[in-house]
C-alpha cells in the first residue's frame, strides 16, 4: 500500500467560484441535473444543494449576517471524506466499496446493485444513487488520475488552492501550521476538523479548516459508525424473541392442563 | 442536535415498507407453525398448515419486492457471491443486510420445503417432483428439523430488519437500539392475527385458535411495552414526531393497532384486521418519519 493520500480543504481560502465542481463533473462524466436547465436554489449561491450521485463535490455558501454591514461569508467545498473507518464500506452488503492502496474509500458501479445501505451509513449524507447508473456513487478521489500519477480535477482547478491535495501527513502539518497563523492574525475560532487519526472514525482522509462550529458548515459533530448500534439492537431483538417464545410455550402448557383438568373422567365416558 | 441529522435519506419507501411488512408477518407466522409443529397437538395441524403457506408466499414477495427495489435488479445475487471472484460467497456478519440476504434465503428454502409438505399432507401437489418433496417432508424427523432451522431464521427476518435500520446513521433509526425489538414482536403478532383469520379456513378449531388469541393478545402488551421503550430510547429526538408521522404512530399504530385490539376479546377476527393495519402502519411511520428528514434542512440559516 503506497502513503495514504487525500485533500485538506481550508475553508478560509474558498472564494465560491465552484471551479471544483466543474472540473469534477467534467473529469468524471458526470450528469447534469434537471436536464440541464438551470434552477436557483433560493439558498444563497448555492444552486446544487446537496453531495449526491452526480454532484460528487458541492460547494456550500453560508451567510452569518447581522444586519446589511456586519457579518461575513463561510464557503466550503464538500466532498466525500474517505473516513479511515468507512461506514460505507462497514455496511455494503455486495463489496461494492472497497479501500484502495491510497487508503480513499472508492465504490466499485459494476459491483454495486443500488441497494442504498450505504446512502444510510454514512454519517455525512455524501452518497445517493446515481439515476442513470442506478448504482451508488460518491467521489473516487479520481482513483484513475492518481494510479497515473495525476492529482484530482477539484483541486487541480482550484485557483486559491483552498483544495490541496497530498500525502496525509504533509497535509496534516501543513493545515497545522495554517491554523497557527489564522490565530496568531486573531482568528481564534480557527479548527481543524477530521484531522485527528484518534478521533471520530480514525480521522479522514479528506479533513477541512473551519472557523465556526462544524454543525454550521453541515457537518456532523462527533461522526460514528453505523455498527455502533448492532450488538445492543442485536441483543434486545434476541431478547424479545425469547420473551415471545417463552409466552406462546407458557400458553401451550396452560391451554394442555385446562383441557386435562377440565375433561371428564374415563369411567364418565 | 443529535449528528444523525447530517445523513441523507436511502429513498426506503414503498418497496421496503412492504417488505417489511410482509417479510415480519412471514417470519412471524412461521415461528408460530414451527412452535405447534415441535409441541402443538393433532388440533392445532389446520394452525401449522396455514402458518407454512402463510410464511412460503410471504418469503416469496420479500425476495421479490427486495429485488424489485434495487438500482440494478439483475444485480441481486451480487448479495449472495462476490460477482468478481465466483463462486466466492458475499457475507458479513456485522452487516445485517449481507446477513439479512443469506437469513431470507435460508427462511425461503424453508418455508418452502415446510409448505411442500403441509401441501402434500393435503393431497394437493400434482406436479412429480414436487410431490416427491412433499414426500420427504411428511418424515416427521426432517420436517421438524427444517421447522426447528426456519423458525430461526423466520423471527430473524422478522427483527433483523429494525436491526438494519438501527445500524445506519439515519435520525430515529440510529437513535435508538430498540427498533430490532419492535418489529420483531410486531412480526409475531401480525403473523398471528395473519393466522387467525386464515386458519378457520383449513379446519382450524375453535379451541385451537384460542391459544393464537392469547398469544396475539400477549404479543400485543409486549410490543406496546417495546414502543414504549422505543420512544423513551428517543429522548430529544421525539420532537420529530410532532408531525403527521406522530399522528399516525399515536392514532394508527398505538389506538388502532395495539390498544383496539386488545379491547375487542369477543371479536377475533376484527381485531386480527386491526392488528395487521398496525403492523403495517409501524412501518409506515418508522420508515417514513425518517425518510422525510433532509439533511442541511437544520443547517440553513445558522
Amino acid at each position: 500500500m503506497s502513503e495514504a493520500m487525500g485533500f485538506f480543504t481550508d475553508t478560509t481560502i474558498c472564494i465560491g467560484c465552484k471551479a471544483c465542481e466543474v472540473a469534477c463533473k467534467n473529469w468524471n462524466q458526470l450528469p447534469a441535473e434537471n436536464g440541464g436547465v438551470k434552477k436557483m436554489s433560493g439558498n444563497s449561491y448555492d444552486n446544487t444543494e446537496r453531495l449526491d450521485g452526480i454532484h460528487w463535490r458541492h460547494v456550500k455558501f453560508i451567510e452569518q449576517f447581522d444586519g446589511p454591514y456586519n457579518g461575513r461569508w463561510l464557503m466550503m467545498s464538500d466532498v466525500c471524506k474517505h473516513c479511515v473507518q468507512a461506514g460505507c464500506l462497514e455496511v455494503c452488503p455486495t463489496g461494492a466499496i472497497i479501500r484502495t492502496q491510497f487508503d480513499t474509500v472508492v465504490i466499485q458501479s459494476d459491483v454495486c446493485n443500488g441497494c442504498r445501505a450505504c446512502i444510510a451509513a454514512c454519517p455525512f449524507g455524501v452518497i445517493d444513487v446515481n439515476p442513470v447508473a442506478g448504482t451508488a456513487q460518491k467521489c473516487t478521489l479520481c482513483y484513475d488520475r492518481l494510479e497515473v500519477g495525476l492529482e484530482p480535477a477539484c483541486s487541480k482547478a482550484c485557483p486559491t488552492d483552498s483544495i490541496q491535495f497530498g500525502t496525509i501527513t504533509e497535509l496534516r502539518a501543513r493545515a497545522q501550521k495554517r491554523v497557527e497563523q489564522l490565530k496568531a492574525q486573531g482568528e481564534t475560532r480557527a479548527q481543524l476538523y477530521g484531522d485527528d487519526p484518534n478521533g471520530p472514525l480514525g480521522g479522514l482522509n479528506s479533513f477541512y479548516l473551519l472557523v465556526d462550529k462544524p454543525e454550521v458548515y453541515g457537518l456532523p459533530a462527533k461522526p460514528q459508525l453505523p455498527s455502533r448500534n448492532l450488538a445492543k439492537s442485536g441483543t434486545f431483538s434476541a431478547a424479545s424473541a425469547a420473551v415471545l417464545g417463552l409466552l406462546a410455550l407458557v400458553g401451550l402448557r396452560k391451554q394442555r392442563m385446562d383441557e386435562r383438568g377440565g375433561s371428564p373422567p374415563p369411567s364418565a365416558n | 442536535m443529535s449528528d444523525t441529522f447530517f445523513s441523507a435519506a436511502p429513498h426506503w419507501t414503498w418497496f421496503i415498507i412492504p417488505y417489511f411488512f410482509i417479510g415480519g408477518l412471514a417470519g412471524g407466522a412461521y415461528f408460530l407453525a414451527a412452535l405447534l409443529d415441535w409441541f402443538g397437538q393433532p388440533a392445532h395441524r389446520p394452525i401449522i398448515r396455514t402458518g407454512y403457506r402463510v410464511a412460503a408466499v410471504g418469503a416469496i414477495l420479500s425476495g421479490l419486492f427486495l429485488t424489485i427495489d434495487l438500482g440494478r435488479p439483475l444485480r441481486f445475487w451480487h448479495m449472495l457471491f462476490q460477482s468478481e471472484n465466483l463462486p466466492a460467497i458475499m457475507f458479513k456478519s456485522w452487516s445485517p443486510i449481507s446477513f439479512g440476504a443469506w437469513a431470507i434465503l435460508l427462511f425461503g428454502l424453508c418455508s418452502v420445503l415446510s409448505a411442500l409438505g403441509v401441501m402434500s399432507e393435503d393431497g394437493r401437489l400434482n406436479n412429480r417432483t414436487l410431490r416427491a418433496v412433499g414426500g420427504a417432508m411428511q418424515g416427521r424427523g426432517i420436517a421438524k428439523f427444517v421447522a426447528g432451522i426456519g423458525g430461526l431464521c423466520g423471527f430473524f427476518v422478522a427483527g433483523y430488519t429494525g436491526v438494519l435500520l438501527s445500524v445506519t446513521n439515519r435520525p430515529i433509526w440510529a437513535d435508538s437500539p430498540w427498533l430490532g425489538a419492535l418489529f420483531l414482536v410486531s412480526g409475531a403478532s401480525t403473523g398471528a392475527a395473519t393466522l387467525i383469520l386464515l386458519a378457520p379456513g383449513r379446519g382450524a378449531t375453535e379451541q385451537a385458535l384460542r391459544w393464537l388469541t392469547s398469544f396475539d393478545r400477549n404479543a400485543l402488551v409486549v410490543e406496546l411495552l417495546v414502543l414504549a421503550l422505543f420512544l423513551v430510547s428517543l429522548g430529544a429526538i421525539n420532537r420529530v414526531w410532532l408531525s403527521f408521522w406522530g399522528l399516525l404512530l399515536l392514532v394508527g399504530v398505538v389506538g388502532a393497532g395495539i390498544l383496539a385490539p386488545l379491547r375487542l376479546h369477543a371479536q377475533p377476527a376484527r381485531a386480527a384486521r386491526l392488528v395487521l393495519l398496525g403492523g403495517f402502519l409501524l412501518r409506515v411511520a418508522t420508515i417514513l418519519a425518517s425518510e422525510g428528514i433532509e439533511r442541511y434542512h437544520m443547517v440553513a440559516g445558522t
